[in-house]
């Protein structure tokens, strides 16, 4: 298992490719990757910058895996997140995961994203014509998470 | 009690502070007493820190609720909703 937070790119052939390296019994590699809008919320973006909370980002982002490893009997999982300034068209994170079968890397890929998603302390930060501002997060995130059973509160909380 | 606070996001912004050592009274027990603490410096603190506002808190790089107990040497931090990926 691996988490990295970096500001550099990353290739998704060369992570996918060691990921697997010498493990035979891999039957199934899934991969999800997510890049930078040009439009968010009906503005355009021309940049974006992430912030982080280092430290509690990496515990997060390893407690999510760990959590997909009890669901499902994956081999080995790569969660790859971007930090600093983004332009549109550039890569923001990257989950990889690797199984004996498709059916648990795919259910796993989708659920560390959603899990990420919600749990895992990034913030974006958009540049738009009408100035800089925070995304907001988004409900549709929080019922993303609950069709795992897992109720999030993030977009909702207002406690 | 000594804590350390960090703030991140919308929060770090709203109340010009990253982070900073705070000595906290005895009756001072929780993230939540925390929060209230903090509110109680009035203008931006009490507003992005509001009990109305979307705020998500952690307490040694955990997300915790206010009820959570803080400890010396504590870490406790008050951010907006995350929306990374």
């Amino acid at each position: 298992m691996s988490v990295r937070v970096q500001t550099e790119d990353f290739d998704l052939s060369h992570e996918v490719a060691a990921l697997r390296a010498g493990q035979a019994q891999v039957g199934a590699v899934v991969s999800f990757v997510g890049t930078v809008r040009d439009m968010n919320d009906g503005s355009n973006v021309s940049e974006m910058e992430l912030e982080h909370y280092p430290g509690m980002t990496e515990k997060a982002l390893e407690d999510i895996v760990a959590q997909a490893r009890k669901r499902w009997n994956i081999m080995d999982a790569l969660v790859i997140h971007r930090v600093g300034p983004l332009e549109p068209l550039e890569q923001i994170v990257l989950v990889a995961v690797t199984s004996a079968h498709r059916g648990e890397a795919f259910a796993a890929c989708e659920f560390v994203m959603d899990y990420l998603k919600t749990e895992a302390p990034f913030w974006k930060k958009e540049q738009t014509p009408d100035g800089a501002r925070w995304v907001d997060a988004r409900v549709t995130d929080d019922r993303a998470l609950e069709k795992w059973g897992i109720r999030s509160g993030n977009a909702g909380n207002t406690a | 009690m000594n804590i350390e606070l960090r703030f991140f996001a919308s929060v770090r912004e709203a109340v010009g502070s990253s982070r900073e050592t705070l000595i906290v009274p005895a009756e001072v027990q929780t993230v939540g007493d925390v929060r209230v603490l903090l509110q109680q410096r009035g203008g931006a603190w009490a507003e992005a820190l509001a009990d109305n506002r979307a705020l998500r808190m952690a307490f040694n790089q955990q997300m915790t609720g206010a009820e959570t107990r803080i400890s010396e040497g504590g870490e406790v931090a008050f951010f907006p909703p995350v929306t990374g990926g």
